[in-house]
């Protein structure tokens, strides 16, 4: 009997290993384990033994059927590893072959440039304001301390609804200065962007219609020093850390002292290149203090409140961080262009 | 305005050895004078010498090359081989020598000319950028040499080939061989002729003749005749040509600069002056500035006019201003026997390297004094004054006057004119006229030195057109008191020219006089507006360096600067000097504001967001269109929206009134990336349409534009959107409404989109006619949703609903029904009648044709039923399904299929 199981663990075991397939594995414990199988065909001899035998022949029968039984599921654990490793093969693809491209949209390069700028203004305590851009020539001009016979005001350079001058297009964001100041409360900080019109033929840097993003900060002791700060600080957020800025005199009617910020060329570092026009600087902005007698107008008293105000083109920033080179570019709206940002 | 370094230096002492271009352009920059370029003029030539001819001799492979040996005092001489023939011995010549560059930017070297070494260049005027108004003396005549006559038809020559000394040519004109040459003064040549036995000498002004030439000789006239004398075409006498070499007749030795000589020894910064700084607009005005930049001492000069000649202006001139708002103050002198010439070198030297051209000494004076004090100035014959009256007044209704251009110029009542009894002289602080300009015989002239008012100049210079160098300074304003000083000056200089003498006495109209502006000196104002701690003596010194005067804290602020009238102005004076930069970077205390968007900005941001989400482009249109875009959208006639805020002046039909609706801005977008052959696009605009209001001025709402074509895109897609960006902000489920009656779009496949009882917008199908008129023939699909009415429909903050804990049970049913009826409403239907367990009802198919009856469709829907509290059964789901096909056929005949 000892031999007879000893020649089944030699056939199964054999048998087992040569199996192919995970049907082929459960025949054979079928064949083997299974209530008519072999194993069973030779514990029904187990009567013919004696007493004593019995416990160790039993004892040798289970261990017969424990190791066969191992034997399949190593060999089917073995089989269907090599079935999956197959079936993994089969599925392989073609990692160089295009992605399916999904349908992204796009904002427009200006506004994410407007954008970047609304956020840095946000972190500041800055609101955002809108207004009108029919405007009245009171708020356009007028108010703002431009005076009647000012160039500006000509019928060549801003586009009019009235014969009496009265009603027109914005030609600078700077109107918002004014509606702020006689709507809001105070303090204000504030940032008003928005679309503007001059009547400037289409070119490659020149169109009818642009955007400005005017700013304005009306409060008690506002200073120079603080303009100078403040706008040093979003210089930095938008031109990276370290950007030395420069500010130097100029003009504007509303404000008092003026100013215009320029930044030095990361182009070059100052020396002069084809970017800064060799100067070495790029104009950035143009702000000043609010002018005395525009705050008086608007009914804030100049002798408590001082601000400080300042105006930028947002047309030329975004074709500068962008490196757009026709500002016919931004108003054509090409999704081939659009959809580069 | 162009400032030369070298006559700075006569106002204030900064060599440029000491203070270079880029430090001095910085520094003024800094101080509020922007520098925009600076030019070395001396770079811009090189090694180009005053020469002296030695020797002259004909090439013996050329029948018109001269090689010449120069003295260019270096040891040796040079040897340059010449086509000109203006040159003899002896002449002094500017000489660009091998590697020279020259201002033309032609770059000279050594070189060989007919196999003849040449060392360089003789030069022209033109070589050099000059022209004959920088040098008078150096235009150039030219005989006919006979030796250079080329027939226009060699068988037919007017002269024959085979002409000697003495044969007659025509009339009294004889050839007559040159046997000498020698200079006789300034373009004045004595000639020996041979008339063929008989000798002659003559006096010419022909530069190019040599001994040896044959020429034509006017034996009556005594002359060596020209090419007009001979009334001959250039082409005749191809070498005998008015252009040559520029002889120098200058104070000068071989071996000069001549960069020097033409004063380009100078640097030359340009300036960006702003509009309330007409004071800087000149030398003076700018050596101020610079005086006080660099903290060095203002040398100014006070003209002194000597008016030997006598007399009284009043006894030859009277000067009536009629307009005084238009001109605060006139001023006239005289200068009587005029000497018109050319201005000397140094005045020329000046006005050149400011960017005007020399013109002769009277003109050259006023321009000199323009640049030098920033006032303009005009010179008139005053034999052409009518009358030696001077009116100051608007032109008549049809005046004319024909300008110093050349141009004739339309006058109209708005523009202020300088008259005499009869007619106009010039255009008001703009340009004179030709009826009095300053010609070579004027003898006497009336100057003129006024103050105009700057908006009236402006408009009339715009109105013809032409900017001048006096417009351009008149029209910013500029100070009256300047006029005396300038007119004194531009006498002296008369005076030391030799120009002419002056007249005593002088006619000065001032109806305009102003009180000098006082400004208080507040130091602690001034250091609370800029942030600084300045001591007041530092204000007090910048003041009184910038020529303002103080008496205790009375400012009296100099009658140039305009500009200044209040103390944040004085508070610019100080910050501009006490330096910009230095003020400290501080921001003030505590931020007391809290910021952020607004709701509605919020909204506008999402609503952007969830378009990009859909794959939509942003773009940003016109906010101007053209009318006629009304009908290419096929607006109605009578639409109330064709009533558009209108530009009166715009820029052209195409941007001229101001939108009423966004769709043709979209559809003109659409359309152009559909002829740059883009495949689709898909975009979309948050833009504004402009709405007239009663108060002239005009509602603006914005409009949330769709606009879509290409592969992929219809009706459906397009609703899918307008569902989610409704669905993104929350808002309750839509009604969507066919619309048949608007006609831009698609009858069939147009729908108004309702959320509640607010209208939200349109969208659909654009009609393929106005596709059409666009040049489109692809089918385009648009929407234009009220941004206020989105806003409007936002819903709250979603509340959380708990997730479903029973599974839901599904069944589908197909029933058919009339074609006609809205598969809205059979949805509708079902929601309505499907009881408490029914969650979800999908349309999944709709279908026509075989197996169903003409006029009928079949149409399958997906009911989705989950109770809260239990798992539902069968008798549920079909205690539902049985409701719901009960009330699809009591409502609209629809019968399970």
């Amino acid at each position: 009997m000892k031999e007879a199981m000893q020649r089944l663990r030699e056939a199964s075991i054999r048998a087992i290993l040569e199996s192919n397939d995970t049907e082929d594995l459960e025949s054979l414990r079928v064949k083997y384990l299974g209530k008519k199988g072999e194993l069973t065909a030779i514990l029904r001899q187990m009567g013919k033994l004696s007493a004593e035998e019995r416990p160790a022949m039993g004892q040798l029968a289970n261990q017969l059927r424990s190791d066969i039984e191992e034997s399949i599921e190593r060999r089917c654990a073995e089989l269907s590893e090599a079935m999956l490793a197959m079936k993994l093969e089969r599925e392989a693809v073609d990692v160089t072959m295009p992605g399916r491209e999904p349908q992204l949209g796009h904002k427009h390069p200006m506004y994410n440039v407007l954008d970047q700028i609304k956020d840095i203004f946000i972190g500041m305590g800055f609101e955002i304001v809108d207004g009108p851009e029919v405007e009245l020539a009171d708020y356009n001009f007028t108010k703002l301390n431009i005076d009647e016979g000012h160039p500006s005001r000509e019928w060549t350079d801003t586009f009019y609804f009235t014969e009496d001058s009265r009603i027109l297009l914005r030609t600078q964001t700077s109107p918002m200065q004014i509606h702020a100041m006689e709507a809001k409360e105070l303090p204000i900080r504030m940032i008003a962007p928005g679309r503007v019109y001059r009547k400037d033929e289409v070119d490659a840097t020149h169109s009818p219609m642009f955007h400005q993003i005017e700013g304005m900060v009306i409060d008690k002791g506002v200073t120079m020093a603080d303009l100078k700060a403040t706008l040093n600080l979003v210089v930095e957020k938008i031109y990276g850390k370290g950007t030395v800025t420069r500010f130097r005199p100029h003009h504007f009617p509303f404000t008092e002292p003026s100013c215009e910020m320029d930044i030095q060329c990361h182009k070059c570092g100052g020396k002069g290149c084809p970017t800064c026009k060799g100067e070495g600087w790029i104009e950035v902005l143009g702000a000043g203090m609010v002018h005395p007698k525009v705050l008086a107008g608007c009914g804030i008293d100049p002798d408590v409140y001082s601000g400080w105000a300042f105006g930028m083109g947002l047309e030329r920033l975004a074709m500068g961080e962008y490196k757009i080179t026709d500002l016919r570019l931004i108003f054509e709206n090409d999704v081939r262009f659009l959809e580069q940002f | 305005m162009k400032l030369s370094r070298k006559w700075l230096n006569e106002f204030v002492d900064l060599p440029l050895d000491e203070v270079d271009d880029k430090a001095f352009a910085e520094a003024m920059t800094v101080s509020g004078s922007k520098v925009e370029v600076t030019e070395d003029l001396s770079a811009t030539i090189r090694n180009v010498k005053v020469g002296r001819i030695l020797s002259l001799d004909k090439h013996p492979d050329s029948d018109h090359m001269f090689i010449t040996k120069i003295d260019v005092g270096e040891a040796e001489p040079v040897q340059i081989v010449t086509g000109a023939w203006n040159v003899h011995v002896g002449d002094l010549v500017p000489v660009a020598l091998h590697d020279s560059l020259l201002p033309t930017g032609a770059k000279i070297t050594r070189g060989k000319l007919r196999g003849v070494l040449s060392d360089g260049m003789l030069c022209s005027l033109k070589e050099l950028e000059l022209t004959t108004h920088d040098y008078a003396y150096a235009g150039i005549e030219a005989a006919a040499i006979l030796g250079d006559y080329h027939p226009i038809d060699p068988l037919k020559p007017s002269i024959s080939p085979f002409i000697k000394a003495g044969e007659r040519i025509y009339g009294k004109v004889v050839a007559a061989a040159v046997e000498n040459v020698e200079s006789a003064g300034v373009n004045r040549f004595r000639c020996e002729l041979d008339l063929g036995g008989g000798a002659r000498e003559t006096y010419t002004a022909c530069q190019n003749l040599h001994r040896g030439d044959l020429v034509a000789y006017n034996t009556a006239e005594d002359r060596i005749c020209s090419l007009a004398d001979l009334h001959a075409e250039q082409r005749e006498f191809p070498h005998c040509i008015e252009d040559g070499i520029f002889i120098l007749h200058e104070d000068v030795q071989p071996g000069d600069d001549m960069a020097v000589l033409l004063g380009r020894d100078d640097h030359v910064v340009e300036f960006e002056i702003t509009p309330n700084r007409p004071d800087c607009l000149c030398m003076i005005g700018l050596a101020r500035e610079a005086a006080v930049t660099f903290g060095r001492d203002l040398k100014l000069h006070e003209p002194v006019v000597q008016a030997k000649a006598g007399g009284d202006i009043r006894e030859h001139a009277k000067i009536i201003v009629e307009e005084p708002e238009l001109c605060p103050r006139y001023i006239g002198r005289m200068v009587r026997n005029v000497k018109i010439a050319p201005s000397p070198a140094w005045m020329r030297e000046r006005i050149r390297n400011a960017g005007m051209r020399p013109i002769n000494n009277l003109v050259d004076i006023t321009n000199y004094v323009m640049l030098e004090y920033g006032q303009p100035m005009h010179a008139f014959d005053f034999s052409c004054v009518k009358d030696g009256e001077i009116h100051v007044r608007c032109a008549k209704e049809g005046e004319t006057i024909r300008t110093l251009d050349g141009t004739e110029r339309k006058l109209n009542p708005s523009m202020l004119c300088i008259c005499d009894t009869d007619k106009p002289v010039g255009v008001a602080g703009v340009m004179g006229g030709e009826n009095s300009e300053i010609v070579g015989d004027t003898a006497m002239v009336l100057f003129e030195c006024a103050n105009f008012n700057g908006t009236s100049i402006r408009r009339t210079a715009t109105a013809l057109g032409m900017r001048t160098d006096a417009s351009s300074r008149y029209e910013k304003g500029l100070d009256p008191e300047n006029t005396y000083r300038a007119v004194q000056r531009a006498c002296e200089l008369v005076e030391m020219l030799g120009a002419g003498e002056v007249v005593d006495g002088i006619i000065d109209v001032y109806p305009g006089k102003k009180a000098q502006t006082t400004v208080k000196l507040e130091p602690e104002k001034i250091n609370a507006l800029l942030g600084t701690q300045i001591g007041e003596e530092t204000m007090r010194k910048i003041l009184l360096d910038l020529g303002f005067t103080l008496e205790g804290d009375t400012i009296y602020v100099p009658t140039w600067r305009g500009d200044v009238e209040h103390y944040s102005d004085i508070a610019e004076e100080v910050a501009r000097f006490y330096g910009y930069n230095e003020i400290p970077v501080q921001f003030t205390g505590a931020i007391s504001t809290c910021g952020g968007f607004t709701e509605e900005q919020q909204c506008e941001r999402l609503i952007g967001q969830t378009c990009r989400s859909l794959g939509l482009d942003e773009i940003i249109t016109y906010s101007f269109i053209s009318p006629s875009y009304y009908d290419k959208i096929r607006m109605p006639k009578d639409s109330p929206l064709r009533d558009s805020l209108r530009i009166l002046n715009p820029l052209g039909e195409d941007t001229s009134i101001m939108r009423t609706t966004i769709l043709p801005s979209m559809l003109e977008i659409l359309n152009r990336n559909y002829n740059y052959r883009n495949k689709r696009a898909a975009l979309y605009e948050i833009g504004r349409i402009y709405r007239k209001r009663e108060d002239g001025l005009a509602d603006e709402p914005k409009i949330v534009s769709l606009g879509a074509y290409g592969a992929g895109m219809d009706f459906f897609t397009l609703k899918g959107w307008v569902e989610a960006l409704l669905d993104s902000l929350g808002a309750a489920k839509p009604r969507f409404v066919q619309e048949r009656e608007n006609p831009s779009y698609h009858p069939g496949r147009c729908a108004r989109v309702y959320v509640g009882d607010t209208y939200v917008g349109v969208l659909g199908q654009i009609h393929p006619a106005v596709a059409g008129n666009y040049g489109v023939d692809a089918e385009l699909y648009c929407a234009e949703l009220s941004f206020d009415a989105l806003y409007a429909v936002k819903g709250a903050l979603p509340v959380y609903k708990p997730l479903p804990r029973f599974p839901a049970v599904t069944r589908d049913i197909a029933v058919v029904c009339d074609r006609d009826i809205p598969v809205g409403d059979l949805t509708a239907c079902i929601r309505k009648s499907g009881g408490k367990y029914l969650e979800e009802c999908t349309l999944f198919d709709v279908y026509t044709g075989h197996h169903i009856a003409e006029g009928m469709k079949s149409v399958a829907f997906s009911l989705t039923m989950r109770a809260e509290d239990q798992t539902l059964t069968d008798e549920h789901a079909e205690e539902t399904v049985k409701r719901v096909l009960l009330a699809l056929e009591q409502n609209y005949r629809a019968v399970m299929r």
